[in-house]
Parts: C-alpha cells; structure tokens; sequence
C-alpha cells in the first residue's frame, strides 16, 4: 500500500512547526508503525533529506519512549497499544494518517514528534517513592500482602509514563499518570507511612509543572496504552483531601 | 596488562564477608567531596546511582533516553532469581551458585558467582521495601515460577513485567535522590569518550542529544552499566538505542574487553517477518512452564498445525533431554531449534520457526490460569503476528538477545583503568559462556545496590585525593577534540549508503558467521568482510543534518562506527576460541550427539583483549578460571 502522511516538522524548540505533506514508499501490512516512519526516513535520506525525528526505543510497548499522535489518538487507534505495536494492517492504500507530537504546555517539542517529558521526572522526584535506603531490611515475607491489594497495587504500577493521557486530555492534565503512582503505594503497606505527604507533593509538584486539572471526560484511560484506570485518579482525589486535614506531613 | 582478579582470601562463602570488612571507608562527612559518574540507568545503573546518592556521595547520571526510567532493564518480562528457598524445594545460595556456574558452561568466576547467590536473597527483601509489586499467592507470601536450567522454583516475578517493575523500583529511589540534591541527572546525554588522566579514569565526555553541545565531566571515579553489544547483529530483542560506544570507547582507553564472542541466543522470540524488520521481540521463557514445543516429524510438513497429529509432532527437547524437557537452558533451546529448521523441519512462512504450543496447559490449567499467568504475553504476540495464542501455537524462533562478554572487571567491579567500574550486562563477570533465565536482573541489582557502592567506597578511601583537574587538562582537551572531530568526520562524507544499511549488512556477517553456529572458515571470512565493509562506511556512508541540533541519524552513524569495530573484535574473539562453550558453538567441536564439547585444558579461561592502537591486531591475555566447587563436567540435561 501507499499512503500520505501530514507530520509535524520542526527544527528546534524555539523554531515555528509545520505540518508537511509526504508520499510513502510502498509499505507492507505486516510492518509495524514505526517501521513504516523507518521506511520513510530511508527514502528521505536516500533523497538527502533530513528524516523525521521521533521518540523509540524498546519497540515492544513497554519503555514508553514512543509518543505519536496519530489521527488525532493518542498512540494510535488500537485500544491498549502504544504507537510501536500498532501495525499497518490497521490501514489501506491511498489513507492519508496524519501524525503530530503530544501537545501540551509542559512537553515542549523539542524536535518534529520529540517533545520533552522531563516534568515527569520532577513530578515523581517530589514523593513518587518509599523512603527506604538499599540496605538489608527485613525478609520480604515478614509481611504479608493480601493479594488482591498486591494485585491493584501491580494495576497501577504498569503505567509506562509515555504520557498520552496527558496528550489525549483537552486540559492537558497529568491525573492519570500522577494517581498511578500514588495509587500504587496506597495499596501498599510500604506505601502507608508517607502517604499523605506523598500525595500532597506530588499533586503540588504536577501544578507547578503546568498541567491541567481533571475534568472527568476519561479521554486518559481510553488513550491509556496499558489502560490504567480512572479510579486511580479518584483514589488521589480522595486521599489529597484527607491529607488537607493532616496537621503535620 | 595486569588482570589481578583481586579475589579475597579464604573459603568461598566467607570470602564477601571478607571483602566487606577489609574494604576502607569513607567517612560520612567526606563523602560529599567526591563526584561520581554513573552511566546508563538500568537496573545496575540506577541501583548503583541511587545508592551511591544516599551514602552521601555527588552523583552524575547519565542515559540516552529521555528519561532514566527508560533504560532496557525495563523490557524484561520473566523474573529475577533468588536462593529464598521459600518454596522448600531444596534451594539453597550454593544450589543457585552451582546452577548459575554449571549454567554458564565452567567459564565464569566461581568468586563471584558466589557472591551473586549469597546478594540476591537482600535484593529481593529491598525490592519488596521499595513497593515493587512481585506476584503474591492467596497467603499474601511471594509466589515464584521456574526457569530454564534450574529444578527448583527461585523465580520472582511481577506478572510478565518483572524488569519493569525492578527498574521502576531503582527509579524511584533514584528520583528520592534526584529530589533530595544527591544526584544529578544528565537525560538525552551520550557518553563518546573516556577520559583518563595519570593512569585513572577521571571523566567522560558527552554529547548533549538535544542541543549537540560535546563537553568533558570530570570527577574521581566512573561507573560504566551501559548494557550489552547485542545491537552488533543489528536485529536482536535489544531496545533501538542500545549500543557498544561507552564500553568500547572505554577499551580504546585501556580497558580489557573480556569474552566478546560470547553472545545468548534466547530461544524464545518472535521470528523474522520481513527485511524491514526493525527489531526481534522475545516471548518470556516462563512461557516454556507451560508451553511445549514441537515440529513436524516429516520434513517439509506443510499442514496447519492444528491438521497435524499428536504421533506426527516431535517434541524434540521432551524427546533429547527428557530430565529438564522444555526447561533445558537457552542455548540448548535455542541450538535445537536451529537444528531442526536446519532439518527443513521449521514451521511458517520462512520455515524459520518452531511452535509453542499451549492447547495441553489450557486443556490442563485452564484458559483463566493461562491468561492470569502470561496474559499480556499473548496479548503482545497478538498484536505483532496477528495471530491467537490461545487456539494457534506461538511460532517462535532464537534471537541476540544478551552478552555475556563485557569489560574485563576484578571481584571489586573494576576494569583495567583503576577508577572505572563496570556493572551488570556491560560487564563480563557472573555468566560465563551462557546466562541462566532471570539471572540479568539478579546481576543488575547485585552489582548495583551490593557491590559497586561499597568497592567506589574502598577506591576512594584508598586513592584518597586525586590531584585537582579541570575541562583545561590536556587528556581532556585531547579526548574532546578527538570527539568533534569525528562527528564532523561523519556529517562530510556526504556518500551514497545510509547508516542502517550498513548496520544491516554488518549484521548478516555477524548472524551468519558468528550467530548460533560458527566455523572457522566461517570466521575467517568474517575478518575480511568487515574491515572491508568498514572501510566502505568511511568513505560513502551519508549522515544528514548537521552536529549542533538534534540529530538521530548522527547518533546512529557513531554507534555504527563502533560496531564495525567491535564486530571484528567479537569474530577474533570467536576465532581464537577453539572450543564449543555455552553460546558460542564451534561446529568443529561437537560431541556425537551434536552437544557443545569444550575444551578444558584449553580454554578454561576468560580471554581479555586489550586495544594495540589503530591498525594493531589487539593483545590477547588470559586469567585461567579455577574450578574448586563446582568441577567441570560435560553439562548434561538428559
């Protein structure tokens, strides 16, 4: 098949973007997306043009480098998928797929489809975390875990930070991908002693970064390439309210 | 070149505890006076960073990713081994160092291996205090599974995203560091060179990804967990940006490189489809738990698996190593399954592939069991091939998937170059000529959180300052320009070939010359091939865009560079091994079975090369391997 690309083009961060128009080569239904924008960039360098830049690594859906808008979708439209496991067997010849960075206020692009995600970092440097030095702590079945709440905490704990539920949400909030964690350390024992401290910093932390508020439209979790759900984020809205009631964090 | 192994005195299960004690120490308050760089983020990396940070030590960490929860540490499905014992199956730390030792095929350090088991208990007590979420029964008490090469149940696991969740877990520590001013990290950042100032590493320099900006770090010791050369093949389960660079910019300075021709074929991935194939995806061996695997018994049996009968199908592991069957280690596995194909036995459209087929677990277990266990398994194989799992068997074929040859290192994880450390895959310690499933992460952590902070700890005690340096050092200026130079070098060639077409032809010799399989005509024409196709890549590869802007064809033509380099070291490496060991299969030697046959009297050593200088063949050394526990024994898993 053949099909026409409208991708976002731009030189740097500070330059202006573009959508430009390109045809493919022929691609192959069995290819994956990324190896169709491989394919492209071969004939734009083969032609001496510079190749699209955009974000990859593991190519197996687990990293959460890969970040393409694609018609308008977060990850593409295959449920549960990031863009690198979407396949051209979802297209047909003459189909024009348009495909642009994720836009948000705190992921400048900083190339064509690559934007920055670092306010992710920040956001979990404020408490995604167990304070817990490496050393030798007590043996890990000292305490059991009721496996259903080990089960949940696992739920929330597979969110890649690819960030399309921030992509995806017209607020562009983060509520999705901050509850995950704070979520999986509530089911947690580990998690109790600095949950409410947790909760607060990390939700001030995500409003300093920029991102939007929560408006419970759900587009996250329908984006969600490892469908982290929105129950989650009413988790974090119910424990940042008690944690308003804490005296000393 | 020295390879003092440094290996405490004593008997074998004191001989950490040794090391521990007779290591200096530096002083709380002094700890903050020192600055070391950790590069790469993985498991090894970001353990090692984070622990270094909370002992109070200045930390720089640097990745290629964007993110240092990225790194490849994090593709790992399976699980991480232990010696817990918790399923009272007979587990013990030596049980786990004999599996591991036997496992690696006799050349690997007993020392350290030992060390490996006596670790990963503490690893897993501090994974649990981080929140990693492992798999718990209805008891709320750790559930563990079986892997290739063991009889025991040691196996931890987080569903089918054990490396995640363990990377998430050293993330997190890493970020409490970044949060409290410990650690600096440094994304987006390729490290180009090493820099060696007296005889000592003392800094790198690095390519700001973004912005192109070449600039030296300085500080008193270096940590290299920059992972394995997989990506030499150019196809392997190795993430896009994987790459040689740092380790092998570290062997041009003086480091020994040990074992490079030694490379795991994992048995489990996702065959080939076409040539645009960007990468291989690997299927968990646990899925080999309950997964069995076959071929047709006629050759060129065409038919839809399911048309085929129970008495046509051989399930050649359960047939040839009925004691361990599906479970034989990985290049057993893998080996067999070339074997077959080779037969014209193979299944799919390339007949390159063998099934893995679950119709007599779900049969058995249960559809629900299945899917609790290896659900998103079978989701990813879904969503690759297009094909059901649960009504179709899984066509699977071997794959590059891990190196066991790394920098050569000393029981203290440091290389040739006093001051440069090395951890985890990148370097060559604890698997010998095979790797046992679910060790990498053991390894990872091991030398992350237990080894590499204690042995910076004891270097720095022991060097006490080093004279003061600065960006104005000659070896630094020297190193900088050395890099400017060749990225120019790279963008004014201006040629006809792109830098993947190159990857891709060095990868056809390396798969076919020294893959599964290799000879010595083999290899020999390999050394001729890729100095010629290196030669090539200098005069007609074409980089487009320029050095100071975000450039990944840039950043792909200098680990290319790299390659066709190291490449050759691999194949010389491969070539003076006459001997068949763990992964690297002589076909001259064989038993009349078709089994590895190594070479005792010969090769029971770890090969070290060291750099001669450009046009200079490298320098072969040895450090011989004493086997005093665990003796060598033609590895059996009939």
């Amino acid at each position: 098949m053949k099909l026409t690309l409208k991708i976002w083009r731009q030189a740097s961060r500070e330059a202006k973007g573009r959508i430009e128009s390109l045809e493919t080569p022929e691609i192959s239904s069995h290819m994956s997306f990324l190896e169709m924008l491989d394919v492209v960039n071969e004939s734009l360098e083969r032609a001496g043009k510079e190749p699209v830049a955009f974000d990859h690594d593991c190519r197996e859906g687990i990293c959460g480098t890969c970040s393409l808008m694609i018609n308008g979708q977060a990850h593409g439209p295959w449920a549960g998928t990031t863009a690198c496991q979407l396949h051209m067997r979802e297209f047909k010849d003459g189909d024009v797929i348009v495909i642009e960075p994720w836009r948000a206020r705190a992921f400048p692009v900083l190339r064509d489809l690559i934007v920055d995600r670092s306010a992710f970092d920040r956001v979990l440097q404020a408490g995604g975390y167990v304070s817990v030095n490496t050393s030798s702590p007590q043996d890990a079945n000292a305490m059991p875990i009721r496996r259903a709440d080990a089960e949940a905490a696992m739920d929330a704990a597979a969110c890649i930070g690819c960030g399309a539920c921030v992509a995806s949400c017209k607020n562009a909030s983060a509520m999705l991908f901050v509850s995950a964690k704070v979520s999986q350390y509530a089911h947690l024992p580990q998690g109790q002693p600095e949950r409410m401290r947790r909760v607060r910093a990390m939700v001030e932390a995500m409003d300093a970064e920029g991102f939007g508020s929560c408006t419970n439209l759900y587009e996250c979790e329908a984006a969600c390439p490892k469908e982290i759900k929105i129950t989650n984020i009413a988790l974090m809205n119910r424990d940042w309210r008690r944690s308003l009631c804490e005296e000393e964090l | 070149m020295q390879l003092d192994a440094k290996i405490p005195a004593g008997p074998i299960e004191k001989k950490w505890d040794t090391r521990s004690f007779e290591n200096k120490l530096v002083n709380p308050a002094n700890r903050r006076k020192y600055h070391v760089l950790v590069v790469g983020s993985g498991l090894a990396g970001g353990a090692a960073a984070a622990s270094l940070g909370e002992l109070g030590y200045r930390v720089s960490v640097f990745c290629y990713q964007d993110s240092t929860r990225r790194a490849h540490s994090i593709a790992a499905q399976g699980g991480i081994n232990a010696a817990k014992n918790y399923m009272g199956d007979g587990d013990s730390i030596h049980r786990l160092f004999y599996d591991t030792v036997k496992g690696g095929d006799y050349r690997a350090r007993e020392a350290n291996v030992y060390r490996l088991a006596q670790v990963s208990n503490a690893i897993i007590d501090q994974c649990v205090a981080q929140g990693v979420p492992f798999a718990r029964d209805y008891g709320g008490l750790l559930d563990n599974r079986s892997f290739g090469g063991a009889q025991v149940s040691r196996t931890f696991y987080a569903r089918g995203q054990t490396g995640q969740q363990l990377l998430l877990g050293a993330y997190s520590a890493l970020m409490r560091q970044v949060g409290a001013g410990t650690v600096k990290q440094y994304t987006r950042t390729e490290m180009l060179d090493l820099i060696v100032i007296d005889g000592r590493a003392r800094g790198i320099v690095t390519r700001d990804m973004v912005t192109g900006q070449v600039q030296c770090v300085l500080a008193d010791a270096v940590v290299l967990a920059t992972g394995g050369y997989g990506n030499v093949f150019f196809l392997s389960t190795n993430a896009m940006g994987c790459n040689a660079t740092a380790i092998f910019r570290a062997w041009k300075r003086g480091a020994g490189f040990a074992n490079p021709c030694f490379t795991q074929i994992h048995p489990t991935c996702i065959p080939v489809a076409g040539d645009y194939q960007s990468k291989l995806t690997l299927m968990s061996e646990s899925l080999r738990n309950d997964g069995r695997i076959w071929v047709p018994k006629a050759v060129g049996d065409k038919r839809a698996p399911g048309s085929i009968p129970e008495e046509e199908r051989d399930y050649y592991l359960e047939r040839r190593y009925p004691a361990f069957g599906n479970l034989v280690p990985r290049d057993v596995a893998s080996r067999a399954a070339k074997q077959v194909c080779d037969e014209q036995r193979g299944v799919g459209e390339f007949g390159l592939g063998v099934y893995l087929d679950f119709e007599d677990s779900i049969k058995r277990l249960g559809r629900k069991i299945i899917e609790e266990r290896y659900g998103n398994l079978f989701q990813m194989y879904e969503k690759i091939t297009g094909e059901d799992p649960y009504t179709v068997p899984m066509r699977i074929f071997p794959a590059v998937h891990y190196t066991m040859g790394g920098l050569w290192v000393d029981y203290n994880l440091e290389s040739t170059i006093p001051g440069l450390f090395v951890a985890g895959e990148a370097n060559f310690s604890d698997h010998g000529a095979n790797r046992l499933g679910a060790s990498a992460l053991m390894q990872g952590l091991a030398d992350g959180y237990y080894v590499i902070p204690p042995s910076i700890g004891h270097y720095l005690g022991t060097v006490r300052s080093l004279p003061a340096a600065d960006e104005t050092h000659p070896a630094c200026r020297d190193a900088e320009r050395a890099v400017t130079e060749r990225i120019g070098q790279l963008l004014s060639i201006q040629g006809r070939r792109t830098v993947d077409d190159f990857h891709k032809a060095l990868g056809r010799i390396m798969w076919d010359k020294c893959g599964m399989g290799r000879t010595e005509a083999g290899l020999t024409q390999a050394l001729e091939e890729i100095p010629r196709l290196r030669a090539d890549f200098w005069k007609d590869v074409r980089v487009p865009g320029s050095a100071p802007s975000l450039n990944q064809s840039l950043e792909k033509a200098g680990r290319v560079a790299d390659f066709l380099e190291h490449g050759e070291l691999m194949v010389r490496d491969a070539l003076e091994r006459r001997e068949s060991c763990g992964g690297h299969f002589r076909e001259e030697s064989q038993t009349e079975e078709g089994e590895a046959l190594r070479d005792d009297v010969n090769f029971a050593h770890a090969a070290v090369w060291e750099w001669k200088g450009e046009g200079q063949s490298p320098a072969l050394h040895k450090e011989e391997l004493a086997f005093e526990h665990c003796l060598p024994s033609q590895r059996s898993y009939k």
